[in-house]
């Protein structure tokens, strides 16, 4: 990918916010937690808006990385194994209980379910079907508006 | 065609009617040719009919391509669109141009995975398609290590033109074609434009005929590819036009007479055609058991990474300078691409300093192959230009190379020019008439200055447009004009342009999805 600090940002919101949104909406009721269905969305919400609110911080770091680099791009793959860091972050917050909302723990199975799968669905949207309905996006570093 | 400039695939330019001799009917006249402003009745009294139509592409290579491929996407009927052209289709003069560069179909070329020319939308990339079609994960993995554990997937030439031709009729672009080359394009009083057409030779009634348009667009390719001065003198002076060669004309001779008996060849250039030449030298080496020697003159011998900065650093070695692509990636997108589209004048033409220059990309393949070469001593880089070629014995050239080191001499049987050195935009008849006549001028790098939309400023005719893309735009607000994606970040400029100006529909969320749903389908549009 080609991103300018704005639109990582604008890509990030966009996509966890719609995609990772739907995911999470999708996938909850598998989740293997024992939490009557309201908690579960409640939680898993809660999660996913945590990773979109550190996500904007990380996308300074990468922003900033990404200008050792002669081409100015972010490499496909990059976008794929931020998700160790991320996702990193995000459990040892949930650990300390120092995420807004969530008192009891999370399990760690069921988080990397959630966690794992809606990074690869947003990650997949973003390197292709991403391009169809918004054409112009790839060509202006990934801003939408 | 100038003896100097290689030729490409087309006519030769037809010539205009002797100044002292009164034109044939339908031929362009002395008043004509003397107006920047044509009137309907001028055009009428030459005797030259007219033919309407809204928009004109004149060129009908990948640049008229992939602009019809948008508008056509973007609801405008076939009906509305003319490509005046000499090719026989888009394809033709870059399919010559990759396969005597040594490119054929099979090999792969120097092109992202979601360039796409058949494709505006870039997904599916060739690297899926070719994983779906065979049937394997390999150009999956490969695109998703690249460019840090393996080098840029890059897609076969085949695949690229084969899908084109697919679009080619999906769009139903030959119903668009008119064959014949363009002498000019004069703006119209009461606005738009008239371009001038030369049929074939009996394929009309008159000599010309003219398409009188509210838009019209301009994608001509290369002005003219040209031999480098020396290379000429030594050509024409000996009359040996094989072994001295330019790499972008045919010059298959040279590998067949290493193939008969050992000798040493002289590559010059630092690009990609460099690296082309010398990966066939060598495969040819290997695979034959030839004992070639390849001498490699590099004009600037880069020796590690080089740049203004920490943050404007490129990698090299070796002579070469390495980019995966022939500029940053991020010119196609990302944060160059927004910082060249703001700037103006010298630093524009600075920072196209900083990015550009020759280069060629780092490949694995390659490296193996230069490093074996470099350590059994049979390649040989170093930094040197030619100061003299003669003919030696036996079919021979001796050169002459000014080196740091003093100047040394050679005996090889042919040298290959890999250094492209590009025609002014003047040498184009067509540009000529534009910056005589047309009101065009020169960007910061002397080509055609056009503007964020690629309209071609100074020409305007209200209420109609004129565009340009491709290579003869380079040194604008976008840098990498002169490729696939290039091509078609262009034509979105262009469709853009004419959405606002009401001649397409706009390429939203909802129509783009389902005109790539028809894409998807292959359904005819």
């Amino acid at each position: 990918m080609l991103p300018t600090l704005n639109g990582r940002i604008q890509t990030r919101i966009f996509l966890l916010v719609v995609v990772g949104g739907i995911w999470t909406l999708l996938i909850t009721p598998v989740l293997p937690v024992d939490l009557p269905l309201a908690d579960r969305y409640r939680v898993t919400f809660i999660v996913l808006l945590t990773v979109l609110v550190f996500g904007i911080v990380w996308e300074f770091i990468y922003h900033f990385i990404q200008q050792f680099r002669w081409e100015k791009d972010w490499p496909t793959l990059f976008g794929l194994v931020t998700a160790v860091n991320e996702g990193a972050l995000v459990w040892v917050l949930l650990e300390l209980g120092v995420v807004p909302g969530i008192s009891s723990p999370v399990p760690l199975g069921a988080y990397l379910l959630q966690f794992l799968t809606t990074w690869i669905v947003v990650w997949l949207v973003a390197n292709g079907p991403m391009r169809v309905p918004f054409i112009h996006w790839r060509f202006r570093g990934g801003r939408l508006i | 065609m100038r003896e100097d400039t290689i030729q490409l695939p087309g006519a030769a330019v037809a010539p205009d009617p002797p100044r002292n001799q009164a034109p044939q009917r339908g031929d362009l006249t002395q008043e004509l040719l003397e107006t920047d402003w044509w009137s309907d009745d001028a055009v009428a009294r030459a005797g030259i009919p007219v033919v309407d139509v809204p928009f004109v592409s004149v060129g009908g290579g990948i640049g008229s391509f992939v602009t019809v491929d948008y508008l056509r996407i973007c609801g405008v009927p076939t009906s509305a669109i003319k490509v005046l052209t000499q090719l026989e289709h888009p394809w033709e003069s870059y399919e010559y141009l990759t396969r005597v560069s040594q490119i054929p179909r099979k090999e792969r070329l120097r092109s992202d995975s979601a360039s796409c020319p058949d494709n505006i939308w870039g997904f599916p990339s060739y690297a899926v398609r070719e994983a779906m079609a065979t049937k394997s994960i390999k150009p999956l993995w490969h695109v998703l290590m690249e460019p840090i554990f393996t080098d840029y997937w890059t897609p076969k030439a085949g695949q690229a033109f084969e899908s084109m031709e697919k679009e080619y009729h999906r769009i139903a672009y030959p119903e668009t074609v008119v064959k014949g080359q363009v002498r000019m394009v004069r703006r119209r009083i009461g606005g738009g434009y008239f371009t001038i057409l030369t049929p074939p030779e009996g394929a009309a009634p008159t000599r010309r005929i003219a398409y009188r348009s509210r838009y019209v667009h301009l994608a001509v390719g290369y002005p003219g590819l040209k031999f480098l001065p020396d290379l000429q003198e030594y050509r024409e002076t000996h009359r040996d036009y094989g072994s001295v060669v330019n790499a972008y004309e045919p010059h298959e001779q040279i590998y067949q007479r290493l193939h008969a008996a050992p000798g040493t060849v002289l590559v010059r250039g630092g690009g990609i055609v460099a690296s082309r030449v010398l990966q066939r030298l060598i495969d040819d080496r290997d695979a034959r058991g030839l004992q070639t020697q390849i001498l490699h003159s590099f004009r600037t011998f880069v020796t590690g990474s080089h740049g203004p900065n920490i943050w404007m650093r490129r990698r090299g070695g070796d002579g070469w300078a390495y980019q995966g692509f022939n500029y940053p990636k991020s010119v196609w997108g990302g944060q160059l691409k927004a910082r060249v589209r703001k700037l103006e004048g010298q630093a524009r033409a600075d920072l196209y300093g900083q990015f550009g220059g020759t280069n060629t990309p780092w490949r694995r393949n390659w490296q193996r192959q230069m490093r074996r070469g470099r350590r059994e001593q049979w390649y040989h880089p170093f930094q040197g230009e030619i100061s003299s070629l003669a003919p030696g014995p036996k079919g021979m050239v001796n050169v002459t190379l000014t080196t740091p080191q003093g100047p040394r001499q050679f005996q090889v049987i042919a040298v290959i020019d890999c250094t492209g050195l590009e025609a002014d935009i003047r040498e184009h008849r067509v540009f000529a008439d534009l910056l005589d006549h047309g009101g065009a001028g020169r960007n910061v790098l002397g080509r055609l200055d056009v503007e964020r939309s690629f309209e071609m400023r100074g020409t305007r005719s209200e209420p109609g447009r004129m565009y340009a893309s491709g290579s003869a735009t380079n040194g604008g607000y976008f840098p990498g004009v002169d490729t696939f994606l290039g091509l078609q970040i262009a034509a979105q400029e262009i469709a853009d342009d004419l959405t606002k100006l009401g001649f397409c529909a706009p390429l939203g969320p909802l129509r783009s999805t389902s005109q790539w749903w028809k894409w998807a389908r292959g359904k005819r549009i």
